[in-house]
């Protein structure tokens, strides 16, 4: 017996995995970059968020033509993998379709419902295509999407193309070899769409037929080996990211913005008449800086974010201040964060540490960028998987005006305003009921 | 007209049951002062017990804190705090979304736990209550167009109060092409209202403006102080102001009851 296929399918497999877990690592190395932030509250909201959000994507339909065409290569994503554990299990045992003796009919019925749903997938996903390229919807076009961005879009719809229209080959093939009586093909499987595909392979030899099979086997599993190692340089990490992503989200009503808790402690000092400024500082270390500067400064939850942001758009689509031609984009500020941290995460691993000098505020976000921001939640109300750009802008507020006096004027006058006489407008505070005196 | 403050009902011993947070554009911007006094009308009206806070009552930080300054804001938030606990305050309504998104979201971790309303919630449910009849002859039939303010509507899903009070009005209530939770924002939110906006091609007000007149409405119904000033100044950009009256819901019923 031959074992030299099931040895490079073994090395193929544990390559992939191992290379794919390692970069996982690094992803979670870098989003614990992060702050702490407390999200183990209400485990069954968070359970029903992610039940609703990730894994109903309910929030993906509310545009139906994305939303139902993104329904559709989920579940076919889903779904086909179950067949994927079956070309595993092929490939490492060196049997063929090991699943169908055991599965009897209903086998036949699941390799049916596979290549439906590879069809509606391969009709899906060149649609996408057009929606990016033909029709240019005008959110895949914007300023951020130059480049790199725009091309790893193109490829994830080039790979699956390839990987559906390989899975088709190989089933119609295969199905021909079948019919044959090839030695080694058990009849098996039932073939509604991949049926159509076998005339093109019509009056081939066997011996060519099993090659051509063993082609586009070999090619469809390797081509999921690249897929999965592909994840980490590209934005399709959405596919494992969603998850925590959604289960992790804020739950608070959106108009509750955090309190930051290192000023809360300083104001409390302030205000108790019963502190006694002259006190030892206690036992800890230098108090945080105030804001964010850099993604170390942000809390885990929103790095995670960037991480799971595949740059559909739906945020900058609905931005009052993107709308009107402002520069602010929600989703370049997930980009930003995300590209940042991978900087920042592949530096810390080197000997030398942070050097390069810079950090997310003016070298990747700029001050223009944030203080366009109305802090309307449009934002975050369309991302289908719950990511806050909304809080990374108010963080980076937050170090502008805290740690660098550095608000736009006008905002200072009114936050002296406040100060002095407790209204954003130079008015005396004792007229305050003048109101009720007119008519 | 007789606006009682907390101090002096507490001088008497007395107890309202609802403090009228009032806020500052309600207190010193002339546009948002009627609607103030259309609100304190309908209160009357409807025998609702309640006093102001008048000179003791400061901003509620949210200027602040959107700008980014944590610490101003929170100064402000335990100061108001300490004077609300004074008080023993347990039911709040105000007209301005930000002061009540701040009030209601923000407080409770400073120390201030409150039943807060905004005031379309409190007119709907007087008019739930029968408290409050709303009769529609003043705008049987007129085009009314609701703006939905952001920190009402998808910061705290208060979507419902506001509609139901304009159906009472008998008036026909036309949707624009963005509402409800996809409502654009009027441009002053996020501490906008009190800086010039960055450099674009359109202000947002603008921009709002003309998704309320692609449904060409009669009115512009809102239900927050400074959308009312922004949404003023788009329909002035569009020189309509003598056609189309931007108003606070408030405002509507006590025309609509001759108040």
């Amino acid at each position: 017996m031959n074992l030299i296929p099931n040895v490079i399918f073994a090395v193929l497999l544990v390559v992939a995995v191992g290379i794919f877990t390692k970069n996982i690592r690094q992803i979670i190395a870098n989003i614990q970059l992060g702050k702490s932030t407390d999200r183990t509250d209400q485990k069954s909201a968070r359970w029903r968020n992610m039940a609703r959000i990730a894994l109903g994507q309910s929030k993906m339909v509310r545009r139906p033509v994305a939303g139902i065409l993104h329904v559709v290569v989920y579940l076919g994503f889903i779904l086909i993998n179950i067949e994927l554990l079956e070309i595993i299990v092929d490939g490492l045992l060196g049997t063929h379709r090991v699943f169908a003796p055991y599965l009897g009919s209903f086998y036949n019925f699941l390799i049916g419902s596979f290549e439906v749903l590879a069809f509606l997938v391969l009709v899906s996903v060149i649609v996408f295509w057009l929606r990016r390229n033909v029709l240019r919807i005008q959110r895949f076009w914007k300023a951020e999407m130059k480049g790199w961005p725009k091309l790893d879009a193109d490829l994830i719809l080039y790979f699956e193309i390839i990987l559906m229209g390989l899975f088709l080959s190989m089933n119609a093939t295969d199905a021909l070899l079948q019919q044959l009586g090839a030695v080694h093909y058990q009849q098996a499987g039932y073939f509604p769409v991949s049926q159509y595909l076998m005339p093109l392979f019509d009056n081939l030899s066997e011996s060519t037929l099993i090659v051509l099979e063993r082609t586009f086997w070999w090619s469809h599993i390797i081509g999921i080996f690249i897929f999965l190692n592909y994840l980490y340089y590209s934005k399709h990490l959405h596919i494992l990211l969603a998850f925590p992503n959604t289960f992790y989200a804020n739950l608070m009503p959106k108009g509750a913005f955090r309190n930051n808790a290192t000023v809360t402690q300083e104001v409390k000092l302030m205000l108790d008449p019963n502190a006694d400024p002259y006190a030892a500082p206690t036992t800890e270390a230098e108090p945080d800086k105030f804001g964010a500067s850099d993604v170390m400064d942000l809390n885990w939850v929103q790095l995670m974010n960037a991480y799971t942001c595949t740059e559909c758009g739906r945020c900058t689509s609905v931005c009052p201040a993107n709308q009107t031609g402002k520069k602010l984009s929600p989703r370049k500020i997930m980009m930003d964060t995300r590209d940042r941290l991978t900087e920042v995460g592949n530096q810390q691993r080197k000997k030398t540490g942070l050097s390069d000098g810079k950090q997310l505020l003016d070298d990747y976000i700029s001050r223009e960028e944030l203080w366009a921001c109305t802090s309307c939640n449009a934002c975050t109300e369309a991302c289908p998987v719950d990511i806050d750009p909304l809080s990374i802008i108010m963080d980076m507020r937050q170090y502008l005006v805290m740690e660098q006096s550095a608000a736009p004027s006008d905002l200072n006058a009114m936050m002296s305003n406040i100060e002095n006489n407790g209204a954003p407008w130079p008015f005396n505070n004792q007229d305050r009921l003048l109101w009720a005196q007119e008519n | 007209m007789v606006v009682p403050t907390l101090a002096e009902m507490n001088a008497r011993g007395e107890k309202p049951e609802v403090l009228f947070w009032v806020g500052c554009a309600g207190s010193f911007d002339d546009r948002a002062k009627k609607i103030t006094k259309a609100f304190v009308k309908i209160l009357q009206k409807a025998e609702v017990s309640f006093a102001v806070l008048g000179t003791e009552e400061s901003c509620s930080g949210d200027p602040a804190k959107r700008a980014g300054n944590e610490f101003l804001f929170q100064m402000q938030a335990m100061s108001n705090i300490e004077v609300l606990n004074a008080y023993e305050v347990t039911q709040i309504v105000t007209t301005c979304p930000h002061c009540f998104n701040t009030l209601k979201n923000e407080y409770p971790e400073l120390g201030g736990n409150y039943q807060v309303m905004h005031h379309t919630q409190l007119l709907k449910k007087l008019v739930r209550a029968g408290k409050l009849r709303v009769e529609g002859d003043t705008f049987r039939g007129k085009r009314i167009t609701f703006h939905d303010p952001c920190y009402l509507g998808r910061a705290n899903s208060v979507y419902e109060a506001p509609r139901e009070l304009l159906k009472k009005l008998d008036a026909e209530l036309v949707e624009m092409r963005n509402c409800k939770s996809n409502g654009l924002c009027c441009g002053a939110g996020g501490a906008q209202m009190f800086k010039e906006p960055e450099a674009g091609n359109k202000d947002i007000n603008i921009e709002r403006t003309e998704q309320a007149l692609e449904v060409q409405p009669d009115i512009i119904a809102a239900a927050c102080p400074f959308c009312n000033t922004m949404m003023t100044d788009g329909v002035k950009n569009k020189e309509k102001e003598d056609l189309l009256p931007v108003k606070d819901i408030a405002e509507l019923i006590a025309e609509a009851e001759d108040l």
